[in-house]
């Protein structure tokens, strides 16, 4: 069968070709339109004037809109309406679209954006959590407060108390494909092909800018290059500025960032700021503990309220905690809007609590692993009644009840693949004979909840037909970012018809084939739409197999599929034959197919329910190596277990893992985003905000899957996998704190993310000669 | 003005009519339909318009945002579309890449397989270092680097193969000799020189700022020469970085080891030593070695040539002791340095700009420093010499007392600034560890996380 094998990427061999084609890769009609955005060059202010005409007089210059030239909805927002596509009146950031250029060539499009003579009358710019919070500035009113149990009291009677605070940076996507869209003009309305995870939500705002209903606009995608959460809203943007100069001016029209524009206009990672507050036993048990996690939201609403909330579901991440008290602020400030990121607040809320664990085994003076594993939730037994069970039922801070935990037997079969006790002693050795490099060694778990928070946004559809020569059209509602979805997915789709991977052909994501699609996010690309996919293929089978059955005198049941073959009674044809018949038959070889996730059910203001299907675990031991007179520091070795369930392919599983992992690393080390006090990004390219390179990764890289199966009847009861490996990266972040320890008595208390500068200050800090 | 002539995946093509500052990419993207070329950054730092050029001195991996079409006369150009055989068959890297899943989102990935493929064809094995100039978003690099050793041994394929005649003509915009040049450049001092345009291009590519007159000097090939001289080597404004590294490798490991981590290789096979020192810029990193090894620069206005110790070139920011038509020629580098150390500091270790540069060369008989240059970038406005540093150990015994009592000295050398790749305090206190790192290398100490495993 097709699923579980590692087959390669679908385009692959278009990658490596330069065959693939993205968004600006399409052979545009001659008379195509190039976009560029005029923007804001202060965090706050009133524009009190606005003076364009050098921008329409440049070379080359076909036309330059304001607020004011916009028909219809002014608004590309994914929530509250609050994102106006160019400003009105009021700026709220730097890189705030104010005008559009419409111009004969991209160059063009660029150099009149600059042009422009804007004065503007300047308000007081908040740009920090701590401003934000003595301004009350905030989305949602008050703060997000959810409990369970007595926090207080649990801390107040407990024998120890722990607390922390500490900031963690927010992270630039660099997706390497930029921000781009293409609009054709169209009979009753516009073609659009953006670069996007949400092609529907494109769909939604372009047609609410061109004043039209949703079925006059049709969106497509065949891929991306990368996404992250970055293209799940930040394209609207671009797609409806196209889209609008096709309906208005007749033009096609085509509209790509500048990687500088893109990192100054975009939206980011939130950053964060955590405060905890633990009473803990002498074993490190938490009785209670208290988080305050305060998020930079900036200027717009855009996804923040679930990414804070994501945050607050895995402020527990691996451990049960039976008095807990998260409170969440979401801070409106005047920078770029942050919006989703692999992970959606999980890694922050995550980075909280481990970070937390650190901490109160160096305050107890445990080895920080003994402590995670105090505080783990219990193994529960799997369908087949495994021996280890939980002694009571056990739910999480917000009331669910966790079923399906492995992290017990998953650690100890990592600690033993890692040699991780003997590596300890040996790193502990090391670190006493040599005086200036310090090594540190760290063990942290990972458990992902799975699902939109959103419950609605949990559905997915799927269109699939077979033509009567026996190729298979597939399509669905997911998009490929790189992910390799498409690829499970056609495995899917060969297993349902027994056929190799290779009649299956995948095509570009379109609105018009399966509407009313999620954004492809939260890691539930293969869960939802290889669900859809295969009820949609499993429906043409049993047509085919009813069909074929009764023209055998047979019973469907005794109809196989298998190998490209189709096997009826003693009688056997090929895949191809058995479509022809179906279609001499006059049966339909087309179907949808539709999936809606089970069991969910949230109420996120209470902070109670069941907001995830079921979760994905994993755990990763990083080694690392750091210098005392520097700070510079480098990751010498990884070792990973994750759980994918049954995986659909490993190696593309493998692939995520490991790109994942490199990517939290880079979130937590060298990717540093720097506002000067204007409110202005100062690290706006690759010149300044630094991605992890080639030799970043770990020398030594062990990567392996969990061996099990999704307890829940996912697709072929894998698990999803985008996300979660993301935080495989807090690793890297303990075990350098566990280096800057071995450098003096006191805690290290480091920061994120851990350039050199920051270790350094930890250093310092550990050794008691820094502040 | 003539032609630009140079061959494109085997085919010869010329090139009129196009300004001098069309970037190879946007030709090949916007006037050839060749899109498999990916513009990632538009300026030279992530290798996603990644190319394969050949010429004489043999076949490189350059960044083709921040290449001027005029530099490429008389050469000869690969892209993704024809690193393809005749018959459809994939170069052994882009077999490699899809059989150990070394794609995912695909869009870095035309550039990396022509890196991958110029360092397969040149038989370089050092992928860390190959690669450093090429940024991938998805896959965390394992795959890419298990598909660049797979493919090291296959045989190199014939049909890319390039052998690039020298074109008919002289290349436009280009003088073609240093006498050339000079004359040329006394009577348009306001002139722009372009070397290897890894700078320049991003006044064109980000500043978007319209050149005056422009000459381009990679034909100047006299320019381009190492030579002997005594007591050194005396260095061509026009020797890239790479072919510097390669020439230092054996007399100077401390400078070639720097010069590894100068950006990476598709700007290092451009970039000159030249351009490096000529831009004055106070974070560059060659000038801090090579003020610290007492390197010598040559200038030359018309007839007049002069010389001048290096660090008397960088007399504040953004000025230089160079007078309206002057240019930088040659740099001599000398022998015997004593006991040189050059440490680069920067967020990332590869392709990145120093946050501080400190280079070291302290001498020491009998237990006293006899001589001591340490130079540093990123500490001030220009590249500067610490001498108030030297001046506390100079005469000193060579010892971890003189070593903590020359820091405070630091603070009278430098006023470094805050940005975003540092704060002020950082530096300063990095510069001084930097010091103490150089004590203890001295001593054998193990100092640098580079040459630690696990």
């Amino acid at each position: 069968m097709s699923v579980a094998k590692p087959i390669t990427h679908d385009s692959g061999q278009f990658h490596v070709t330069g065959v693939a084609r993205y968004i600006d890769d399409v052979p545009l009609p001659a008379n195509t339109a190039h976009l560029a955005f005029g923007l804001s060059t202060v965090a706050h202010g009133e524009i009190t004037s606005l003076d364009l005409s050098a921008v329409r007089s440049a070379p080359g210059v076909i036309a330059v809109w304001t607020a004011e030239d916009l028909p219809f909805a002014n608004d590309v927002s994914p929530s509250i309406h609050d994102e106006p596509l160019l400003a009105t009146g009021t700026v709220h950031y730097v890189g705030q679209p104010i005008f559009l250029v419409i111009a004969e060539s991209h160059l063009a499009a660029r150099k009149a954006a600059r042009l422009g003579k804007i004065e503007y009358r300047e308000l007081p710019a908040l740009l920090t959590v701590d401003q934000a919070m003595a301004a009350g500035s905030r989305f949602e009113g008050g703060p997000v407060i959810w409990t369970k149990g007595d926090a207080a009291k649990a801390i107040a009677d407990a024998p120890r108390v722990v607390e922390g605070r500490f900031e963690m940076g927010g992270q630039e996507h660099f997706y390497l494909e930029g921000q781009a869209a293409l609009a054709m003009p169209a009979e009753g309305g516009v073609i659009v092909q953006s670069s996007t995870q949400h092609p529907t939500e494109i769909q939604h705002k372009v047609a609410e800018a061109i004043g039209l209903p949703m079925n006059a606009v049709r969106v497509e995608i065949r891929r991306m290059g990368g996404g992250f959460g970055g293209k799940e809203s930040q394209g609207n943007a671009l797609a409806v500025s196209c889209a609008l100069v096709a309906r208005l001016l007749g033009r096609p029209a085509k509209m790509r960032y500048d990687r500088d524009d893109d990192m100054v206009i975009t939206g980011k990672r939130h950053d964060f700021r955590i405060e905890y507050r633990a009473g803990v036993d002498d074993t490190g048990r938490i009785l209670g503990i208290e988080f305050l996690q305060l998020a930079r939201c900036g200027w717009a609403m855009d996804l923040s309220l679930p990414v804070a909330d994501r945050a607050m579901l895995h402020s527990d991440n691996a451990y049960n905690l039976e008095h807990v008290r998260i409170e969440s602020h979401r801070l409106k400030t005047n920078t770029q809007s942050a919006t989703a990121y692999r992970g959606f607040g999980g890694p922050q809320g995550m980075l909280g609590i481990e970070r937390a664990m650190d901490h109160i085994a160096h305050q107890l003076g445990l080895e920080p692993l003994a402590v995670r594993k105090a505080n783990f939730y219990a193994d529960m037994p799997d369908a087949s009644g495994g021996s280890i069970s939980a002694k009571k039922k056990q739910t999480t801070p917000y009331h669910m009840e966790v079923e399906d935990f492995i992290l017990n037997g998953l650690v100890a079969k990592l600690e033993a693949s890692s040699a991780f006790a003997d590596r300890k002693a040996a790193i502990a050795k090391w670190n006493a004979e040599n005086a200036i490099l310090k090594k540190g060694l760290s063990l942290t778990p990972v458990k992902f909840g799975i699902s939109f928070t959103l419950t609605h946004l949990n559905q997915a559809g799927a269109l699939v037909h077979v033509y009567s020569d026996g190729s298979i059209h597939l399509n669905h509602g997911g998009t490929e970012m790189g992910q390799g979805l498409f690829r499970k997915v056609s495995q899917v789709a060969a297993a349902s018809f027994g056929v190799d991977v290779g009649a299956i052909a995948i095509t570009a994501t379109d609105t018009a084939k399966v509407p009313n699609t999620s954004a492809t996010a939260a890691s539930s690309g293969s869960d939802l739409n290889g669900m859809a996919v295969k009820a949609a293929c499993d429906t043409i089978r049993d047509r085919m197999a009813e069909f074929l059955a009764r023209e055998h005198q047979t019973v469907p049941a005794k109809v196989h599929f298998e190998e490209g073959k189709v096997f009826v009674g003693g009688d056997e044809m090929t895949f191809a034959e058995a479509a022809s018949r179906c279609y001499m038959g006059r049966v339909s070889l087309s179907s949808t197919g539709f999936y809606a996730t089970p069991k969910i059910t949230w109420d996120r203001v209470a902070g109670r329910g069941r907001p995830f299907y079921y979760f994905s675990y994993g755990a990763a031991v990083s080694e690392v190596v750091i210098d005392t007179l520097t700070g510079e520091n480098r990751i010498l070795r990884a070792d990973i277990l994750h759980d994918a369930g049954a995986s659909l392919n490993p190696a593309l599983d493998i692939g995520q893992v490991e790109g994942a992992y490199v990517q939290g690393a880079g979130w937590l080390t060298t990717e540093e985003l720097v506002w000067d006090d204007k409110g202005r990004l100062r690290t706006h390219a690759p010149s300044t905000y630094k991605i992890p390179a080639c030799s970043d990764r770990p020398r030594i890289f062990n990567v392996s899957l969990w061996d099990g199966e999704n307890r829940e009847d996912t697709i072929y009861r894998s698990k999803a996998v985008g996300e979660p490996p993301f935080m495989h990266g807090i690793s890297v972040f303990s075990a350098l704190s566990d280096a800057c320890a071995a450098c003096g008595p006191n805690y290290p208390d480091l920061q994120a993310p851990a350039t050199a500068e920051a270790v350094l200050a930890a250093v310092k800090r550990a050794r008691g000669t820094g502040q | 003005m003539n032609d630009i002539a140079f061959l494109l995946n085997g085919t010869p093509v010329t090139v009129s009519g196009d300004s001098p500052t069309r970037t190879l990419l946007d030709w090949l993207r916007e006037g050839c339909g060749l899109t498999g070329t990916k513009e990632g950054c538009n300026e030279g730092d992530c290798g996603a318009c990644t190319v394969m050029v050949t010429d004489e001195q043999g076949t490189r991996a350059l960044n083709s945002c921040i290449l001027f079409l005029p530099q490429l006369h008389g050469k000869a150009v690969r892209t993704v579309e024809g690193l393809t055989g005749p018959k459809g068959e994939l170069h052994p890297v882009q077999a490699a890449m899809v059989e150990h899943h070394g794609s995912q989102c695909g869009f870095c990935t035309p550039g990396f397989v022509m890196s991958m493929a110029v360092a397969q064809k040149n038989g370089a094995t050092d992928h860390d270092d190959q690669l450093a100039g090429n940024l991938c978003r998805c896959t965390g690099y394992a795959p890419i680097i298990r598909a660049a050793e797979a493919a090291a041994k296959a045989p190199v394929p014939r049909w890319i193969d390039d052998a690039p005649e020298r074109a008919g003509g002289p290349a436009p915009y280009a003088p073609a000799s240093s006498d050339e040049l000079a004359a040329w450049y006394a009577t348009h001092p306001d002139a722009v020189l372009v070397a290897g345009a890894t700078d320049v291009g991003l006044w064109v590519t980000k500043q978007l700022r319209e050149l005056p007159e422009i000459a381009f000097l990679h034909a100047c090939r006299d320019l381009q020469e190492i030579e002997k001289v005594d007591g050194g080597w005396r260095v061509g404004a026009g020797v890239t970085i790479a072919t510097l590294r390669r020439a230092m490798e054996d007399p100077h490991p401390a400078l070639a080891e720097l010069l590894r981590r100068f950006a990476s290789e598709q700007v290092r096979g451009a970039a000159t030593i030249g351009g490096n020192i000529a831009n004055g810029s106070p974070i560059g990193d060659a000038p801090p070695a090579l003020i610290a090894m007492g390197a010598v620069l040559h200038l030359r206005m018309g007839h007049v040539r002069r010389k001048m110790a290096l660090e008397d070139f960088f007399l504040d920011y953004g000025k230089q002791d160079r007078a309206k038509g002057e240019f930088v020629t040659a740099v001599t580098i000398p022998e015997t340095v004593p006991a040189l150390a050059c440490y680069k500091l920067s967020k990332r270790f590869d392709q990145d700009i120093s946050a501080v540069c400190g280079c070291f060369s302290i001498a020491v008989e009998d237990g006293k420093v006899t001589r001591a240059r340490i130079a540093f970038g990123g500490m001030a406005g220009i590249p500067k010499r610490a001498t108030a540093v030297e001046a506390a150990l100079t005469g000193r015994d060579w010892t971890s007392a003189t070593v903590e009592a020359a820091l405070p000295a630091f603070a009278t050398d430098f006023t470094p600034m805050t940005d975003m790749r540092a704060s002020a305090s950082y530096r300063l206190e990095a510069a001084q560890n930097m010091l103490r790192r150089y004590f203890h290398e001295r001593e054998g100490s193990p100092v640098s996380v580079l040459e630690v495993t696990s």
